[in-house]
């Protein structure tokens, strides 16, 4: 069940489990049972409490592509999906999303941002720099986050959107929530 | 190789065989002639056909398997197409759905846009980078009798997931196009399946 605590959770600061446990609690709430993935550091909590869910089936991908197809497969069969990625991902997904607007398939992303605020990667910046413009020209409609305090709000809009109203989403999770990576030497 | 354009079986023939007398299959098809292969095989409300999206077709099918654990899944495919999203034999090989077979027709050429070569004419082995990505059941398939033994695992709920890919021949059959209005197609699976088109 959901309530799990998973394993790695002890010594993590507070701030770095609450929002991820505020997404997973409302992806319960909402019935997702598939949550399909491409690894990214700012998703690694969630991944893990959705790997400790007996409800939700965690797939990885090797491309975020494929989880657009996925999502798709999941709701033609009854299924409630979505998939996680880093704003590197979105441009992975473009063509892919054709089948989104195409059959009007309700779609759900949620996006760690690289490259906006305090980006140490310099190659990161491009695309993301880019990603709510580019799922904007294939009519997907992006919600920003900044605060941990937003989170939930905004992904229980999102999911409500997506899922009851059929609409294709993504809400971006800005790094200045997710926090810039931290390379040392 | 894995094509040989002389004695390729006949893709409808193939095709045709393998569904006939379905009962609970659903059929994701990939664009260009799979998509018309299935449709000339007969129309069908668990049928949705991919009219773009190319390289998604295997990702659509893991979906909805992970979706209705109880319902063979059935993707048929093109070697073009699969070429394009290969990645999806090792994700399908993690989640290792029994009820998901993935039927690729290797003719070794994109027959939509001229007939040019694809790499599996050039030597690339389709079966043998499924089994490489974990796919323990990947098949070559290149007589009826082949076709006859898969009939069964495809209408059935295996152990494993199953890729099959079958040497047909290079010529083009006649089209048979389905309709291209892909939230139709959304919305009766879905009814098809008993739930809400929405």
């Amino acid at each position: 069940m959901h309530e799990t605590t998973p394993p790695a959770e002890a010594g993590r600061s507070d701030h770095a489990i609450a929002w991820p446990r505020a997404i997973h609690e409302a992806l319960a709430d909402f019935g997702v049972s598939q949550v399909a993935f491409v690894p990214d550091g700012g998703h690694a909590e969630l991944i893990r409490r959705v790997e400790a869910d007996s409800t939700m089936r965690a797939v990885p991908l090797t491309t975020e592509e494929e989880g657009v197809a996925h999502l798709a497969g999941a709701w033609l069969g009854g299924a409630r999906a979505v998939l996680l990625m880093q704003s590197s991902g979105v441009g992975n997904t473009i063509n892919m999303l054709s089948l989104i607007k195409s059959c009007r398939f309700p779609f759900l992303a949620l996006v760690t941002m690289r490259g906006e605020f305090g980006e140490f990667n310099p190659w990161q910046v491009p695309m993301g720099s880019a990603s709510a413009a580019a799922l904007a020209l294939m009519d997907v409609q992006s919600l920003h986050v900044e605060h941990a305090a937003d989170v939930e709000p905004t992904v229980r809009a999102a999911l409500r959107m997506a899922f009851e109203g059929g609409s294709a989403v993504a809400v971006l999770l800005g790094q200045r929530l997710v926090g810039a990576k931290v390379f040392e030497r | 190789m894995s094509t040989d354009p002389d004695h390729g079986l006949d893709r409808r023939a193939v095709v045709g065989r393998l569904l006939a007398g379905r009962q609970e299959v659903a059929v994701v098809t990939g664009l260009g002639s799979p998509t018309y292969d299935v449709a000339a095989a007969g129309d069908d409300p668990r049928n949705f056909y991919l009219w773009g999206a190319m390289g998604g077709a295997a990702m659509v099918g893991l979906g909805l398997a992970l979706a209705r654990p109880e319902m063979p899944v059935l993707v048929v495919t093109g070697d073009g197409e699969m070429l394009m999203g290969m990645g999806a034999f090792a994700t399908i090989a993690v989640q290792a759905p029994g009820n998901l077979t993935v039927v690729v027709l290797d003719n070794g050429l994109y027959g939509e846009t001229g007939g040019q070569l694809s790499h599996t004419a050039h030597g690339a082995d389709i079966a043998a980078i499924a089994k490489g990505a974990g796919i323990q059941d990947a098949r070559r398939i290149a007589t009826m009798e082949e076709v006859e033994i898969l009939k069964p695992r495809i209408h059935a709920v295996a152990r494993t997931p199953c890729v099959a890919v079958v040497a047909v021949s290079r010529a083009e059959a006649d089209r048979v196009l389905p309709t291209r209005d892909g939230g139709f197609l959304r919305a009766r699976m879905r009814q098809a399946l008993g739930l809400p088109v929405m």
